[in-house]
C-alpha cells in the first residue's frame, strides 16, 4: 500500500501552470483565424470617408484595391496619386491592373470581381471619375466605395 | 513493470505560444472591408443614341466644385436630399411632375407599381470625394428606406432582415437602385 502514498511535504502547493499554454493557444488560434495580413504598404494617405449605408464586401479574394490619396512622403508632392499594389500608378495603369487581378482568380468567379476604391476624403472627384471611366472601359463594373461606418 | 517515463517539461510551451500570440496580435488588422456598392454602366455605344428619358422621370442632382447641391434645378441641401429622393421615387400622390409608374406583376409580391424614375448624379471634377460619398449615401439611404417600407408592408420585416432569396429578389425588382452616375462632362471653371 505504500505505493499510493504521497510524499507528504509541508508548505503551500504550487499553483499548476500546466493549463496556461492551453489558454494562450486559445487566444493564439483566435488571432490566427481573424488575422488578415496586410498585403501592401501604403504610400498614400487614405482616410476613408464615413457613411451609414454600408455593405460588407464578401469574399475578399475577389476584391482588388485601388488606393488614392496624397503621398505620405511629401517628396512625391501633395497632389492625389493612385497606388496599385506596391507602386504609384497612373490612370492608364488601372486597366492592366484589373486584368492581372481578374486573371488571378478562378474563371467561374470572374464576374464577381469587385474593385474597392479606397480613396482619401480630401481627394477631388476628377481623379475618381477618371478611374471609374477606366474601370468601365475594361468591363470591371462591380465596384465599391470603401467607407467607414458612421457612428452617430 | 512499466518504467517510469519522465514527463516532458511543458513549461516552455507557454512561452512559445506567447511568442506566436504576440506575432499575430501585431500582424492583425481587424478591419472588415465595408463600402457603398455600385454597379457601373457599360460604356455607351457611340453608334446608338442614348435613350430619351422624359424630364419628369429624371431627378438630377448636381454637385459643384464648392460642394453645393442643385437638385432638380433648385439649390438643395444634403439634409433634405433623402426625403426628396424618396418622394421622387415613390411618387405617392401621382403628381404629374414626378415619375410615371408601371403596374407590374412580381412573383411573391403581386401587382406593384414600379417607378420609372432615375436619379442622375452629376459632379464636377473639383467636387470633394467626401461630399460625393455623402450624396451617394443619402441616395442609397432613400432606396433602402423605400425597400424597408415595402418589405414591412408586405412581409412584416425589414428588407435587411429578409432571409429568403426569392423575397429579396422580388423587393429588389420592385424598387431598383435607379442611381445613374452621369457620363463625365467637361464643364469649365475648375
Amino acid at each position: 500500500m505504500s505505493r499510493f502514498k504521497k510524499n507528504d511535504k509541508k508548505g503551500l502547493p504550487e499553483i499548476s501552470t500546466s493549463s496556461l499554454p492551453d489558454i494562450i493557444f486559445m487566444l493564439l488560434f483566435f488571432f490566427m483565424v481573424t488575422t488578415v495580413m496586410r498585403q501592401t504598404t501604403l504610400f498614400v494617405q487614405v482616410k476613408l470617408p464615413s457613411a451609414t449605408e454600408i455593405q460588407k464586401l464578401e469574399r475578399k479574394e475577389l476584391v482588388g484595391y485601388v488606393y488614392v490619396g496624397a503621398p505620405v512622403n511629401t517628396m512625391y508632392g501633395t497632389e492625389s496619386r493612385i497606388q496599385l499594389n506596391d507602386v504609384f500608378a497612373d490612370v492608364d495603369d488601372v486597366a492592366e491592373f484589373v486584368e492581372i487581378e481578374k486573371n488571378a482568380i478562378k474563371e467561374a468567379d470572374r464576374p464577381y470581381y469587385t474593385t474597392s476604391l479606397k480613396i482619401d476624403v480630401e481627394t477631388k472627384m476628377g481623379i475618381v471619375t477618371d478611374i471609374k471611366q477606366e474601370l468601365r472601359k475594361c468591363g470591371a463594373y462591380k465596384m465599391s466605395y470603401a467607407t467607414r461606418k458612421n457612428i452617430d | 513493470m512499466a518504467k517510469k517515463v519522465n514527463e516532458i517539461n511543458a513549461g516552455s510551451m507557454a512561452d512559445i505560444a506567447f511568442l506566436l500570440l504576440i506575432f499575430f496580435l501585431v500582424a492583425t488588422t481587424m478591419n472588415v472591408d465595408t463600402g457603398i456598392s455600385r454597379k457601373l454602366p457599360p460604356m455607351p455605344d457611340p453608334n446608338v443614341d442614348p435613350p430619351k428619358v422624359k424630364e419628369r422621370n429624371i431627378f438630377v442632382v448636381l454637385v459643384n466644385k464648392n460642394d453645393q447641391l442643385l437638385v432638380r434645378g433648385k439649390p438643395g441641401d444634403i439634409n433634405t436630399l433623402r426625403e426628396e429622393a424618396k418622394r421622387f421615387l415613390s411618387n405617392p400622390t401621382n403628381d404629374i411632375s414626378l415619375p410615371e409608374k408601371n403596374l407590374t406583376q412580381i412573383e411573391g409580391l403581386g401587382e406593384v407599381w414600379i417607378s420609372k424614375g432615375v436619379i442622375s448624379l452629376q459632379n464636377d471634377r473639383g467636387t470633394s470625394y467626401d461630399m460625393y460619398i455623402q450624396v451617394q449615401n443619402e441616395l442609397t439611404a432613400a432606396v433602402r428606406e423605400l425597400r424597408d417600407e415595402l418589405s414591412i408592408n408586405k412581409f412584416g420585416v425589414k428588407f435587411s432582415d429578409l432571409e429568403e432569396e426569392d423575397l429579396i429578389k422580388a423587393i429588389q425588382k420592385a424598387i431598383p437602385v435607379a442611381i445613374s452616375e452621369a457620363e463625365p462632362k467637361d464643364v469649365g471653371g475648375n
